[in-house]
């Protein structure tokens, strides 16, 4: 099956700084790829090269399998989402959703007010982009605003405005760049949902950018991990959580910060850095690991312990909520299962497979 | 006695607006209101006594040839100066705001030279001005000539000289403009024009009234508001290149306003003169603010 998007060893420098270094990506039809990465790795000129907005110093943009890189960004038909929202502030709500299509269905007279009714076909053109209009803003719960301008809008209306611009042209790829990082933390959970419907009602292949690693990991089913302008790894959430290739993939993913234990911490894998997550190491009695308590944060349902090993290396670990937490300095032994163990080299930090 | 929090409050804004109140009120509002009243006199400069002579100085003003001349003259000047100063500005602006992005020294370059006629002192420019548009002499006339026009006399045609008055404004003006106009370019996020990319709005054209027009309208009414202030005081071209001829073809309001109370001191009829330019400046104003600023903040 061809892929709806493929970025094939693109490669991106300004001046002598390379910022994208040989990515490759595919986007398979109808999924949804988070590009996930620190600020200033790339992944929001990944994608302004998916759109057509940059272009690739080396390496080739195909969209739907044929080579898109002569495109513009309007030919291209990708709807994008901006983090700033973008939209136009003397346009109504209406009008902003509605100017992808007059741009396309109108003539330039034809999008003069007035004058514009005079031109032929262009009221029936009206009509139907107003339908299609109404169409959108229906499904975003956005029909009481149509009317209002932009600046009498809140964050989270804002964002769905951009989003209905995106969705009324009908696009054959959306790409969103950090759409819900202004919006506050509740909101932020509401919009998440939200687009995760409308990516199932569509069908149509979403592109994410965010530097969130619960966005990436709730909402997509295919994560490129991106570090230094290179792909570090692409996966399913599950494969970048259980399987990191590389100990800085490992430290971007998951909720709780993994631990890193060197040689001589008490997890012993040769030379190599030992990875466990804190929710992998918990206390018993049995355990292998021994440390000494340092601090603990009871959270209800869990308890996260922050203890130091033998060596004075940070850990921490996630107990059960009904654990009961021993006074800081005593040891606690610490328990983990054999196959969540992940072991890193120590130069390159590319993952081993542990007992190798 | 010790005064509540509110009376303290209040009396610290007091102590904080009344400096400035009381300069406004001193050396703004009493003047205003003298020369004002003053406009309903013959007073004239130096002389002991004067009588109260009603609207007279109004009715001298608009019945006049000459007082007439001044007002047309002034509003043709200004309705020239307005549009073709700020259209000329923004296309300037656009230009180098663009051209910064693939040339930044050049565009720098550009930038200076344009806002040179800005930081020059106007009269010495007008020497150099009646040099350039010389009769016989100017580089005007004979660059006309050799490409077989007929020459003008661009200062003592009295159907052209306001004409070429108000280029000399244009030109001096378009480089203050500009400024402004490249503070408000650079103020347009660049989100918005990827959007309009985007959305198929990419073309040159549709660029700049999808996002550029829009985006510069608070910028576009202040650049109109400071330029017809500055246009309706148009002075010191006139005072030193034509001095108001030929036979009063260039007169001003503020430059009769010069002859009428320095030249011949009659200063009641000088006074009625600043009144009805005060009271053109303000109904400009107004009616830029009230129409225009409710469609430029999009609310």
């Amino acid at each position: 099956m061809t892929a709806a998007l493929e970025l094939r060893d693109v490669t991106r420098r300004f001046g002598s700084t390379t910022v994208l270094d040989q990515v490759s990506v595919r986007i398979e039809p109808g999924s949804f790829t988070a590009l996930l990465g620190a600020s200033g790795c790339g992944k929001s000129t990944s994608l302004r090269i998916m759109s057509g907005l940059d272009r690739p110093t080396s390496g080739d943009v195909l969209l739907g399998g044929s080579n898109v890189g002569e495109k513009s960004a309007y030919e291209r038909n990708v709807a994008m989402v901006f983090q700033s929202y973008a939209l136009y502030p003397h346009l109504s709500v209406a009008q902003n959703i509605a100017l992808p299509l007059t741009m396309r269905h109108l003539s330039p007279l034809g999008r003069l007010p007035v004058i514009g009714s005079l031109v032929p076909g262009t009221v029936a053109a009206r009509r139907t982009i107003m339908r299609q209009v109404t169409e959108s803003a229906d499904a975003l719960g956005l029909t009481e605003l149509l009317n209002r301008k932009p600046g009498s809008l809140s964050g989270g209306q804002k964002q769905r405005v951009a989003l209905g611009r995106a969705l009324v042209r009908d696009p054959s790829l959306f790409l969103l760049d950090e759409p819900l990082s202004n919006l506050d933390a509740r909101l932020r959970i509401r919009m998440r949902s939200e687009i995760t419907a409308l990516h199932r009602s569509t069908g149509k292949a979403f592109v994410y950018v965010t530097h969130d690693q619960t966005e990436a990991m709730a909402m997509a089913d295919q994560i490129v991990v991106m570090i230094g302008g290179r792909v570090a790894q692409a996966g399913s959430p599950r494969e970048l959580y259980e399987r990191p290739n590389h100990r800085d993939v490992a430290a971007f993913i998951g909720h709780h910060a993994i631990n890193f234990l060197q040689p001589g911490d008490g997890m012993e894998a040769g030379d190599s850095i030992v990875g466990i997550r804190p929710e992998d190491l918990t206390p018993d009695e049995s355990g292998a690991l021994v440390a000494q308590l340092e601090s603990a944060e009871y959270l209800g349902s869990e308890v996260i312990m922050s203890l130091r090993t033998r060596q004075g290396t940070q850990v921490r670990s996630i107990a059960h909520g009904d654990y009961a937490v021993p006074a800081p300095g005593t040891g606690v032994r610490l328990g983990y299962h054999a196959r969540k163990v992940h072991v890193f080299d120590p130069i390159t930090g590319q993952r081993r497979e542990a007992g190798a | 006695m010790r005064l509540s929090l509110d009376g303290r409050q209040a009396l610290t804004d007091l102590w904080l607006v009344a400096p400035a109140t009381l300069a406004l009120v001193l050396f703004i509002f009493v003047p205003v209101a003298i020369v004002a009243v003053l406009s309903f006199s013959d007073y004239q400069f130096g002389a002991p006594t004067f009588n109260w002579i009603g609207t007279e100085n109004y009715l001298t003003l608009f019945s006049s040839t000459i007082g007439r001349r001044a007002v047309t003259n002034t509003l043709l000047y200004v309705a020239i100066v307005i549009p073709f100063s700020v259209g000329a500005g923004l296309i300037v602006a656009t230009g180098i705001h663009r051209m910064a992005g693939w040339a930044p020294r050049l565009s720098n370059l550009m930038k200076t030279i344009y806002f040179l006629p800005v930081a020059a002192t106007l009269v010495a420019m007008s020497v150099a001005w009646q040099m350039v548009l010389h009769p016989s002499l100017g580089i005007v006339n004979q660059t006309l000539a050799s490409l077989g026009g007929q020459p003008q006399n661009w200062l003592s045609d009295r159907g052209l000289v306001l004409y070429t008055l108000a280029m000399i404004g244009i030109w001096q003006s378009i480089g203050y403009n500009m400024i402004l106009f490249l503070a408000g370019l650079a103020a347009i996020p660049p989100e918005l024009y990827d959007a309009a990319e985007i959305d198929g709005a990419g073309g040159a054209w549709s660029r700049f009234w999808t996002v550029t027009w829009p985006m510069l309208g608070p910028t576009t009414l202040f650049v109109m508001v400071i330029t017809a202030t500055n246009a309706f005081r148009v002075f010191e071209t006139v005072a030193t290149m034509t001095g108001g001829g030929p036979a009063f073809a260039s007169d001003t309001l503020v430059h009769a306003l010069y002859r009428e109370g320095f030249v011949y001191f009659k200063a009641g009829y000088a006074s009625a003169l600043t009144m009805v330019f005060f009271a053109f400046l303000l109904a400009l104003t107004a009616l830029q603010l009230r129409v225009v600023e409710r469609k430029v903040h999009y609310r």
